[in-house]
């Protein structure tokens, strides 16, 4: 591999390689830059934008654009911050969101960045569109009422469980998640242990018989916001203590 | 259908294509057309044709306007609801239609006959109100001529017989036998000059493909889809890509509201765009071409298949073009399915391999990495029609024409109130003026230069320009009179954009519904002087976040105006008197809540008479 470089991030220098995107860079030095339909370990697609940033003053999904040396990237200003909002806010009006008795409130990564930007509720109005639930398979559900259509759930499996369970029908605002069968998801090859299942950001797919296990004030994202173990990570590396 | 006759139709029309996962665009297209519907059955078989999962094949047929999972009629009837077309009477015509069939838009009729729906611009605008009839193109509409268009359809059930007078230049060939007219109004020295059939070629290759993209550079030639890329650059890019096998795409997917100039190069000068591609083919390093086309011009395919087959029996395409030895090059059509999105070049490459037509992440660039992963070359019909001309006469006569930064001319496609509709090349850096008064235009209160996707310009800009530093555009120009409402125009464009949006990325996908909403509660009359700087804010989010050209251009129709037309606006959103807000409704609000309850309150209904 050629030689790292370096690049800023809302004014702190820190390391990158060739090929590494700016969300990834500015993660390894603790940096978090909000995303929802990324996640470690598959190709990122830029879907959401919410990692939207600015590069050399261009306007760019970190998830996907590679870090280039001495690029000068923002991520936490007005402006950006004001996007991510908004984006966000998007999300909560396409979908039909039900935090109060939703399952995944507490582990939401959609609820978390909400949380996070500040948001106390939507200002669009609701599209309430109608979507279908498929309570088909013995171990998994899939309520497309709380899908965001960020697509994780469709490369990991096929990507890294192989088995292409997930996919996408329809388009622009009638765009859905769809399964490996003409109807169900119990006549895909789904199984409760692939890593599509908790791939999924939100409450769309969620293992059966697990619900409201963990107490609220335990929850991931009630010890600590969305992103925070990015940053804590950083704090370490600051004090000199370990870096992972 | 039986099952086992959808897999012995699926198997036959897989047997024609191959097994090759790319080529599932023209598997479902065929079948839909052979089938009417790719049903759970059809799509299971294909899945199994081609070894790919059900659900890729699903997400392709629902992505398509011209495909469908359910059961469609043995006629379509898709009606085209361009602006322009509903300024010349849609809303009659698709009433004519819909009584004549008793069924309404989006319906079939119960025996299984007609298909009814709307569709977006299908280049008629110069011919409007138009439809096609499965691939048969009528124009001119009225609500007469609908009415005798179903009886016709009833008595001799097909199509090609709605055609009795056919439209001038090849439009009359057997193989095309349309009724669309070329309404070529101005042809210039550049795009529509005397034909020499292979001379370009000939010129190209008695030079080394290094000294061809020197002639292009000096030519300084820029994209004519819009977005001005120079071409010579992206052919040197995709020149030195590495890579063994490139391809070069001819983008004729047109679809930009208002725009048809490229189905009239293709009905007139088609040899001159394949030189055009076979000269873009020699100068990369490409030994396949595409020429991906609109699903709306369907109709166009048979005649340009003949003309490719009269280039390879001449030797301008096939094995050592032009008996240059080591140059191989020959060209195949792709048929779109109806998709504005598949005009942006890297959706239009996944189209091309048989994908939903979403756009690509940039880099890599498809000149690194394009279709099939190889470097590619996508240029416009028009840019190529320029390149063949540029060999044949050398860069300097193209210079001579236009300015600086924009050498050469421009076919412009010019539609809605002017009496002279139809195709002008025109020398770029012309300035609107110039334009309106060439196709009797001069009392226009508005133009849409460049469709829905740029600008809209009043009478106190027309001295603007037409060409990359100023009015940017893939030519269409849409002239608006007087007695136009702007604002309905401004949401006809955004609802082109909501059904068009392929849904990939959030703030196109949801922003323009959002977007699109205010603006008619506005138009409602019930907005409020906030309203527009929501507009605003919510616009200029969805022109900076979205993913590619189509989400970041979607905002413009509101954008633009909100700047341009302000007063439009203003005047809409007058603070209520009482200090109410206007925009909310408290009657059907109430309804809302009678709906839930189950019952309706007393007061409320005494109030509805």
């Amino acid at each position: 591999m050629s030689d790292r470089f370096t690049i800023t991030v809302d004014g702190r220098e820190i390391p990158a390689a060739p090929g590494q995107t700016i969300l990834a860079a500015a993660q390894a030095s603790g940096i978090y830059i909000p995303r929802l339909c990324h996640m470690d370990g598959i190709e990122p697609v830029g879907a959401c934008r919410v990692c939207t940033v600015r590069a050399n003053g261009r306007v760019v999904a970190a998830c996907t654009q590679p870090a280039t040396a001495s690029m000068v990237v923002q991520s936490q200003t007005d402006e950006l911050v004001s996007w991510r909002r908004q984006l966000v806010e998007m999300l909560f009006v396409e979908g039909n969101h039900f935090c109060m008795f939703c399952e995944k409130s507490g582990s939401c990564e959609l609820q978390g960045l909400a949380y996070r930007l500040g948001i106390a509720a939507p200002r669009y109005e609701s599209i309430w569109p109608r979507r279908e639930v498929d309570a088909s398979h013995p171990d998994i559900i899939l309520d497309r009422n709380r899908c965001i259509l960020c697509g994780r759930c469709e490369r990991t499996s096929r990507d890294l469980d192989g088995k292409h369970v997930f996919g996408f029908v329809g388009r622009g605002i009638h765009k859905r998640l769809a399964v490996n069968a003409r109807a169900r998801l119990a006549d895909t090859g789904a199984d409760v242990t692939d890593l599509a299942i908790g791939a999924c950001p939100v409450g769309a797919i969620l293992r059966k018989n697990r619900a409201y296990r963990t107490p609220v004030g335990d929850r991931p994202f009630d010890r600590e916001p969305i992103g925070a173990p990015v940053e804590t990570r950083a704090e370490l590396t600051i004090n000199g203590g370990p870096a992972s | 259908m039986a099952s086992e006759d959808i897999n012995r139709v699926v198997g036959e029309i897989g047997l024609r294509h191959g097994r090759e996962r790319w080529r599932l665009m023209d598997i479902v297209r065929d079948v839909q057309e052979r089938l009417g519907a790719v049903g759970p059955e059809a799509v299971d078989a294909i899945a199994g044709w081609l070894g790919i999962a059900r659900v890729e094949v699903e997400g392709v047929v629902g992505f398509y306007s011209f495909l469908s999972s359910g059961q469609r009629g043995r006629v379509v009837i898709r009606l085209c609801d361009d602006v322009i077309d509903r300024m010349a009477g849609y809303d009659a015509v698709r009433a004519a239609f819909e009584g004549a069939l008793g069924v309404k838009v989006g319906e079939t009729t119960p025996d299984g006959e007609f298909t009814l729906e709307r569709t977006a611009c299908i280049g008629m605008c110069d011919q409007a109100p138009a439809a096609l009839v499965n691939d048969v193109v009528v124009t001119n509409l009225s609500s007469d001529k609908a009415r005798v268009i179903v009886r016709m359809l009833r008595d001799q059930k097909d199509p090609s017989k709605l055609v009795h007078r056919f439209g001038d230049g090849n439009n009359s060939h057997p193989l095309v036998r349309s009724m669309v007219e070329n309404n070529l109004r101005k042809a210039g020295p550049i795009v529509f000059s005397g034909q020499t059939r292979g001379e370009a070629i000939r010129k190209a290759l008695a030079i080394s493909p290094a000294e061809v993209i020197r002639a292009i550079k000096t030519s300084r030639l820029r994209g004519r889809g819009g977005a001005g890329f120079p071409t010579g650059m992206k052919w040197e890019f995709a020149r030195a890509a590495a890579g063994d096998r490139k391809f070069v795409i001819c983008n004729a997917d047109e679809g930009e509201p208002g725009t048809f100039k490229d189905r009239v190069l293709l009905t007139e000068l088609p040899d001159r765009v394949f030189a055009g591609l076979t000269i873009a083919a020699y100068a990369v390093g490409a030994a396949e071409g595409i020429v991906y086309l609109r699903a709306e011009y369907a109709y166009l395919r048979r005649f340009l298949e003949q003309v490719l087959e009269k280039r390879r029996a001449d030797g301008l395409l096939g094995r050592s073009v032009c008996g240059k030895p080591g140059f191989d090059f020959d060209i195949r059509i792709q048929m779109g399915a109806g998709a504005y999105i598949c005009g942006e070049e890297t959706a239009l490459i996944n189209s091309c391999e048989g994908l939903r037509g979403e756009p690509r992440n940039r880099p890599p660039f498809p000149a690194q990495r394009g279709y099939l992963g190889c470097p590619t070359v996508v240029n416009n019909v028009e840019t190529l029609a320029c390149v063949t001309r540029i060999l044949e006469a050398g860069p300097a006569t193209f210079c001579e024409r236009g300015t600086h930064q924009s050498s050469g001319t421009k076919l412009l496609s010019i539609s809605g109130d002017c009496t002279l509709p139809g195709v002008y090349e025109v020398d770029m850096g012309i300035t609107l003026r110039e334009v309106l008064e060439l196709c009797g235009g001069e009392d226009a209160a508005a133009v849409q230069v460049g469709g829905p996707s740029r600008e809209m310009v009043g009478p106190a800009e027309f001295h603007r320009t037409i060409d990359y530093d100023d009015l940017a555009t893939g030519g269409a120009v849409l002239v608006f009179g007087p007695d136009r409402n702007i604002v309905e125009i401004v949401s006809a464009f955004m609802e082109f954009f909501v059904h068009e949006s392929c849904g990939f990325c959030t703030p196109c996908r949801v922003g323009t519904v959002l977007l699109k909403e205010k603006l008619d509660r506005v138009i409602a009359g019930r907005g409020e002087p906030k309203d527009l700087e929501d507009m605003l804010e919510l616009a200029e989010t969805i022109k900076q976040t979205s993913r590619c050209g189509l989400g970041q251009a979607s905002p413009n129709p509101v954008l633009m105006t909100l700047r341009s037309f302000r007063p439009v606006y203003d005047a809409l959103v007058k603070p209520d008197p009482h200090g109410y807000r206007r925009g909310f409704d408290l009657q059907a609000s109430l309804r809302e809540a009678e709906r839930v309850a189950g019952r309706g309150s007393q007061q409320h209904q005494e109030g509805v008479p």
